[in-house]
C-alpha cells in the first residue's frame, strides 16, 4: 500500500515577526495555532487553545524551559507545557495537539491536518 | 476513679500554662478545674503586652484557645478569690461563691511596685501590668506632650518606649547610676544610656524622686537634689512585689521581702496548696520572667499527676530590643562567680559593649552581657556552664559557631526547649520551617530571640526552605536584585548565563522583569523585556477567564470629574463592555479583546487618562476619603494627599502588590489600615501605619510613625517602599514581609524604624533617590505602546489575520451587559 503524505502548508508570518521566546497565534483554517520561537531560533507550533481554561490563549503565555524541555506556560492557571510533544508537564494525561511547523525562505508555515 | 477539684487563683500567663499543662497529661479528667481571674479577660500575652499600644488588638495577644474551657473545666473572670479556708479546703470570691478544694494552685503573679512617694496617686500617675492599665495611658496620652517613667530597668525603659511610640517626649528616672541596673554592669549600661539618648529618650541616673504634685495642668516631679521636671504623666516601673496577700492572709509562710515560700515541688507550707509564676518565692528567689514561671507550672501540673518533677534554679538570661537597642544577659552577668574573669569589649562610638564571664582558667564560660549587638546572643547562652571551643577574644568577636550545638543545650529558655527536642520536631515530626516547629515545640513563641537559633538548626538539618527561586536560579529575589544592582547586568540572558541556568520560566522571568523594572530600564514591553513579562504585564491589561482583558483606568484617589466619568461611559458604551464599580474605587471595563486594547487606550488617553494597573506587582490604588475638605471630621486634606501618593508611586514595580489608603480622621473611612501603606490624618499631620492587607489572610496595618509631615511622612514611605522592592521575596506582601523581618531580627517593625528611621545601616538616602529616580522616570507605559509600531504590532488577534477577532469569544447580556459564555466542559483530557 502507498501511503501518500498530503499536508497543506500554510504561510503565516515571516520569520522575523516571530521574536525569540514569544508566541503570536495563527488562524490557520478553523485552527487557532501557538507558534513560537525558542531563544535557540527552533520554531514550534500547538493548539492556541488551554484545556484547562477552553480559552485560546497559549500563544500568549511565557516561553521558557524544564530541564532541556522548551516550554511554555499558559497565562491563565500557569500549567507548563512541552513546546516539543504539547504535554502538560504540571497534570500528566492532559495535552494540547501539536503542529508540524518548519521556516522556508524566510517563511514561518504550518501544516495543520 | 473519682473526680477531684482543683482550684487556680489567677488566670494570668502562669495560671493558664497550668491549665494546659494539667489538660495534656491528664486525658482521663481525673481533675475537675475551675480558674479565677481577676481581670475581666482570659490571660493574655503579658510578654508583649506593649505592643498592644502599636496595634496588637486584645484578641491577638490571647493565650487561651478555643475549647480550653469545656469539659470538665472552667474559667470565672472578674473574680477574685479573697479568702482561703484551709482547714475546711474552700475559697471564698469577690462575687461571694464558695468552692472547695482538693487542690489549690496560687498563681496570682506579681503587682508593680510604686515607691512611697508623696503625690504618687495622683491623677495622672499609672503603672504598667495589664491591658487596663496601657488603656488608661494611651487615654492620658492624647491629652499631654510628655511623660516620665520612675524606673530605669527591663520594664522602665519597654514603658519610656511605649511612651515616644505613643507620640510623646519621654524620660527616665533611675535610681541607680546605671541603666537596667539588674542585667547589665556599667560599661553595658553606659552604651546603653548613649544609645537611647540619641533615640530622643531622656534618661536621668542617680536620681531620687521625692514627690509629685499637680501644677496647672499636669504634674512636677521633685527630686532628691531640689530639681524639678514638668510633665503630662507618670509611669511608675520601679520593679514588682508578688502578690501574697491571699496566702499572708491564709497563714501561709512569705518571704521577709515577700513571696509565697514553696519547696522544690512548688507546694507551699500547706501541702493542698501551691504557688507558681511571680508570687512564689523558690529557692529564695521571686522569678520575674515567665520561663521559670512555665518550669514552675509543668511541676505542678506533673506533680497533680502523681509524678515526681522538680524546679531546679532558672536561667535569668535576658535579651531584648529597646527603641531598637539590643540588650542581652545572661548566666554570671555580674561575675559574682569567685575569681571570675571578664572579657570586654567596648565600643562606645559604634554602641556596642560585649562583656563575657569565664571562670579563671579560661575554661568555661559562665555568663556575659551584651549591648548594641546582641546577634550572638541565643547561642551564647547555650554554651553557660560548658567548655569553651574557643578563645574569650574569639567568641567576643566572631561569635560562637552553632555546629556544635549538643542535644541538651537549651535553646529555648522561655519554654526550656532543648536543641535535641527541636532536632526531633524537625526529623520525627518532619517540621520543615519556623513556623512548624514553633507550633511543635513551642520553641521560639515567646520573647523571639532563639528564632535565630531555630533557623539555624533548620538549616543544619537540611530541610531549611531552600531560597532557590526556581530550577534556573539558586538564590532568592532578594539575592537576585543585589546581583542585578551590582554587576549592572540588565538583560535576562546574560543574567541566566551567568548566575543561572536553562531558559527560565514562569517564575523567574517575571521576577527578573520586575527587578529590571524597579532599576528604570525603560519601557517594560522593549526588547528582550517583553519574553519576561507576567500574563498581564505582557498585555498591560488583565486577562479574564475567557482570554478577554479587563481596562481599569487610573483615578488617583477616587477623585472623578463629571467628565471624565462621561468619557469612561463612552469608552464602554462604543466597545460594548462590561462596567463595574471595583473594590478600589474605580470603574473596571470588561470584555476587550486583545486588538481592541490600543483604541481603547487612545480613546482614554484623549480623555486625559491613562490606563491603570489594576493587575502587575505594582502600585495598585491609593483609596481616600473625602476628608476635611467636605467631611465635618475631617482634620486633613486626606483626598490631596492620597492623589499625590498615587501619582508619585504609580508604576512602581515590587515583590507583590501595593496598596495605599488615606482617612482623612480617625473614622478610618478609607480603610487605610487594610493596607500596605495606610495614613490617617490626625490633629498634627499624619499618622502612618504599615503592613496591612485585606485578601485570603487579612491584617490590620501597624503604626509606624505618627504625627509627621507630608514631607516626612513622603519621605518615609518612599524609604519604606523601596527597602520592599529590595529585600522582600516574591510574592510577599508587606506583612509577610514583616513576618519575615521579625523572624530575623526580633521585632520587624522595630528593625525597620531603625533601618529607615534611624538609618542603622547607612540606606535611607540611597532609598530616597532611587524613588526620586523613579518617580521622574515614569511615563504612561499604556501611551507610550500607542507611539511603537514594533510593541502595537503585539496587540493582534492573529498574526495572520490581525482584525479577525477571535471567533470562540461569545458574549450573552445580563442586566443589560454583556458577559462571557463559558464553553461546556473546559478540560479536556487527551490521551497520546
Ligand atoms: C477588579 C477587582 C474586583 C472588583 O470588581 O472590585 C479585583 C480583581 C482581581 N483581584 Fe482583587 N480586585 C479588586 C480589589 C481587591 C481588594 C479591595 C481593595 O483593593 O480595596 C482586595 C483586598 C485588599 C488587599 O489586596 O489586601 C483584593 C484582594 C485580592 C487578592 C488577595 C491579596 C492578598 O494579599 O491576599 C488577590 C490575589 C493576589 O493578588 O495574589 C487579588 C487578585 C485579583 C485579580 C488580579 C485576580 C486575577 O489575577 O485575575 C482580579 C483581576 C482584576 C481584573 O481582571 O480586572 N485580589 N482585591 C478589584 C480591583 C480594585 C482596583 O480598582 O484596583
Ligand atoms: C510590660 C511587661 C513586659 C514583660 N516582658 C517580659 C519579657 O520580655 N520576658 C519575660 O520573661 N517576662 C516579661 N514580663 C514578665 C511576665 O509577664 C511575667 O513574668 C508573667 O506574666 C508572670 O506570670 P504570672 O501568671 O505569674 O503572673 P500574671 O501574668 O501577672 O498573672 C497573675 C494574674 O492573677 C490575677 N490575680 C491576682 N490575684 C488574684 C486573686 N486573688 N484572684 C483572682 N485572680 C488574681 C491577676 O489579676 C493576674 O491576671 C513582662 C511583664 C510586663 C508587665
Ligand atoms: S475618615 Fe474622617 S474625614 Fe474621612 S470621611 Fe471618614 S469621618 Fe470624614
Ligand atoms: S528564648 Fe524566648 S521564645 Fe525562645
Amino acid at each position: 500500500m502507498t501511503v501518500i503524505d498530503v499536508r497543506l502548508w500554510t504561510v503565516v508570518c515571516s520569520y522575523d515577526r516571530l521574536p525569540p521566546e514569544r508566541g503570536v497565534a495563527a488562524l490557520v483554517g478553523d485552527a487557532q495555532v501557538a507558534v513560537f520561537r525558542t531563544f535557540g531560533g527552533d520554531v514550534f507550533a500547538l493548539d492556541n487553545r488551554d484545556p484547562f481554561s477552553g480559552a485560546y490563549v497559549l500563544s500568549r503565555g511565557i516561553v521558557g524551559s524544564r530541564g532541556a524541555e522548551p516550554t511554555v506556560a499558559s497565562p491563565l492557571h500557569k500549567q507548563v507545557f512541552s513546546l516539543v510533544t504539547g504535554e502538560c508537564l504540571d497534570e500528566p494525561g492532559v495535552a494540547v495537539p501539536v503542529y508540524e511547523v518548519r521556516v522556508r525562505d524566510g517563511d514561518v508555515e504550518v501544516a495543520v491536518p | 476513679m473519682s473526680t477531684r477539684q482543683l482550684v487556680v487563683v489567677g488566670n494570668g500567663m502562669v495560671g493558664q500554662r497550668l491549665v494546659e499543662a494539667v489538660r495534656q497529661r491528664d486525658p482521663q479528667r481525673r481533675w475537675r478545674i475551675t480558674v479565677f481571674g481577676e481581670e475581666p479577660r482570659p490571660a493574655y500575652d503579658r510578654v508583649a503586652l506593649t505592643s498592644y499600644l502599636t496595634g496588637t488588638t486584645e484578641e491577638e495577644l490571647r493565650l487561651v484557645q478555643d475549647g480550653c474551657y469545656d469539659d470538665g473545666c472552667e474559667l470565672v473572670l472578674d473574680e477574685a478569690v479573697v479568702e482561703i479556708d484551709r482547714a475546711a479546703r474552700r475559697v471564698r470570691t469577690s462575687a461571694g461563691r464558695e468552692l472547695a478544694y482538693d487542690a489549690l494552685v496560687l498563681a496570682t503573679g506579681s503587682r508593680p511596685f510604686v515607691p512611697p512617694v508623696p503625690g504618687a496617686d495622683l491623677d495622672g500617675c499609672f503603672v504598667y501590668r495589664t491591658i487596663d492599665d496601657l488603656d488608661a495611658i494611651r487615654d492620658r496620652a492624647s491629652s499631654v506632650t510628655s511623660g516620665v517613667v520612675v524606673g530605669g530597668g527591663l520594664l522602665g525603659l519597654e514603658a519610656a518606649n511605649a511612651l515616644l511610640a505613643l507620640g510623646l517626649d519621654a524620660s527616665v528616672v533611675e535610681f541607680a547610676p546605671r541603666l537596667m541596673p539588674a542585667q547589665i554592669d556599667r560599661g553595658g549600661g553606659e552604651v546603653l544610656r548613649r544609645k537611647v539618648e540619641a533615640l530622643g529618650l531622656t534618661a536621668r541616673l542617680d536620681t531620687a524622686t521625692e514627690r509629685i504634685e499637680a501644677v496647672d495642668g499636669g504634674l512636677r516631679l521633685t527630686f532628691a537634689d531640689g530639681s524639678d521636671l514638668d510633665t503630662g504623666m507618670v509611669v511608675f516601673s520601679a520593679g514588682i512585689r508578688p502578690r501574697d496577700e491571699l496566702a499572708r492572709s491564709a497563714g501561709l509562710a512569705v518571704g521577709e521581702r515577700g513571696g509565697i515560700v514553696v519547696d522544690e515541688a512548688c507546694r507551699t507550707s500547706d501541702p493542698a496548696i501551691w504557688a507558681i509564676g511571680e508570687c512564689a518565692l523558690a529557692g529564695g528567689r521571686v522569678y520575674g520572667l515567665v520561663a521559670p514561671g512555665y518550669e514552675m507550672a509543668e511541676v505542678v501540673a506533673d506533680r497533680l499527676l502523681d509524678g515526681d518533677a522538680a524546679f531546679a534554679e532558672a536561667d535569668l538570661s535576658t535579651k531584648l530590643k529597646l527603641l531598637g537597642v539590643d540588650v542581652a544577659s545572661f548566666g554570671d552577668a555580674h561575675a559574682a562567680t569567685p575569681d571570675a574573669l571578664e572579657v570586654v569589649y567596648a565600643d562606645p562610638v559604634g554602641g556596642v559593649y560585649k562583656k563575657l564571664v569565664v571562670t579563671d582558667d579560661a575554661s568555661r564560660l559562665l555568663g556575659g552581657v551584651l549591648v548594641g549587638d546582641a546577634s550572638a546572643y541565643a547561642a551564647l547562652r547555650t554554651m553557660v556552664g560548658q567548655p569553651l571551643t574557643d578563645t574569650p577574644e574569639q567568641l567576643l568577636l566572631a561569635g560562637p559557631s552553632t555546629s556544635d550545638l549538643g542535644d541538651d543545650a537549651q535553646v529555648c529558655s522561655c519554654q526550656n526547649v532543648s536543641a535535641g527536642a527541636i532536632r526531633a520536631a524537625i526529623h520525627d515530626e518532619g517540621c520543615a520551617d519556623v513556623g512548624a516547629v514553633k507550633a511543635c515545640t513551642r520553641a521560639g513563641t515567646v520573647c523571639g530571640s532563639c528564632v535565630p537559633l531555630l533557623k539555624t538548626l533548620l538549616t543544619q538539618s537540611g530541610v531549611e526552605a531552600n531560597p532557590a527561586l526556581c530550577e534556573h536560579f539558586d538564590v532568592g529575589r532578594a539575592e537576585l536584585f543585589d546581583i542585578v544592582r551590582v554587576t549592572g547586568l540588565r538583560t535576562f540572558s546574560e543574567l541566566i548565563a551567568r548566575h543561572g541556568r536553562g531558559r527560565g520560566c514562569d517564575i523567574c522571568k517575571p521576577v527578573v522583569a520586575s527587578i529590571l523594572a524597579s532599576l528604570g530600564t525603560g519601557h517594560v514591553l522593549d526588547g528582550e523585556q517583553a519574553t519576561l513579562q507576567d500574563t498581564n504585564d505582557a498585555f498591560l491589561a488583565n486577562i479574564q477567564r475567557n482570554g478577554t482583558y479587563s481596562v481599569v483606568p487610573r483615578v488617583p484617589g477616587g477623585e472623578l470629574t463629571p467628565e471624565g466619568l462621561i468619557a469612561i461611559g463612552e469608552v464602554a458604551r462604543d466597545f460594548g463592555l462590561y462596567s463595574k464599580i471595583t473594590g478600589g474605587q474605580r470603574i473596571d471595563l470588561l470584555g476587550a479583546r486583545v486588538e481592541q486594547l490600543p483604541a481603547i487606550w487612545k480613546r482614554l488617553v484623549d480623555a486625559g487618562f491613562e490606563s491603570g494597573h489594576a493587575y502587575g506587582k505594582a502600585l495598585r490604588t491609593v483609596k481616600s476619603c473625602v476628608g476635611s475638605t467636605w467631611c465635618r471630621y475631617g482634620v486633613q486634606d486626606s483626598t490631596s494627599l492620597a492623589i499625590m501618593l498615587e501619582l508619585r508611586y504609580r508604576g512602581l514595580r515590587a515583590p507583590h502588590k501595593i496598596k495605599a489608603g488615606v482617612s482623612g480622621c480617625a473614622r478610618e473611612c478609607a480603610e487605610a489600615r487594610s493596607k500596605d501603606v495606610g495614613i490617617i490624618a490626625s490633629e498634627n499631620g499624619w499618622n502612618l501605619y504599615v503592613g496591612g492587607n485585606g485578601g485570603f489572610r487579612p491584617r490590620h496595618a501597624e503604626l509606624f510613625a505618627s504625627d509627621l509631615s507630608t514631607a516626612e511622612l513622603v519621605a518615609l514611605v518612599d524609604r519604606f517602599l523601596m527597602f520592599y522592592v529590595r529585600t522582600a521575596d516574591r510574592l510577599q506582601r508587606t506583612a509577610a514581609w514583616i513576618e519575615a523581618l521579625s523572624d530575623e531580627h526580633g521585632d520587624g517593625l522595630a528593625y525597620l524604624r531603625r533601618v529607615l528611621v534611624d538609618d542603622s545601616l547607612g540606606l535611607t538616602a540611597e532609598l530616597e533617590a532611587a524613588m526620586e529616580a523613579h518617580v521622574g522616570a515614569y511615563t504612561d507605559e499604556w501611551a507610550a505602546v500607542l507611539d511603537d509600531e514594533e510593541k502595537l504590532s503585539r496587540f493582534v488577534s492573529f498574526v495572520n489575520a490581525p482584525d479577525a477577532p477571535d471567533p470562540s469569544i461569545k458574549f450573552e447580556l445580563e442586566r443589560g451587559q454583556i458577559r462571557p459564555v463559558v464553553a461546556g466542559p473546559t478540560l479536556e483530557v487527551v490521551r497520546r
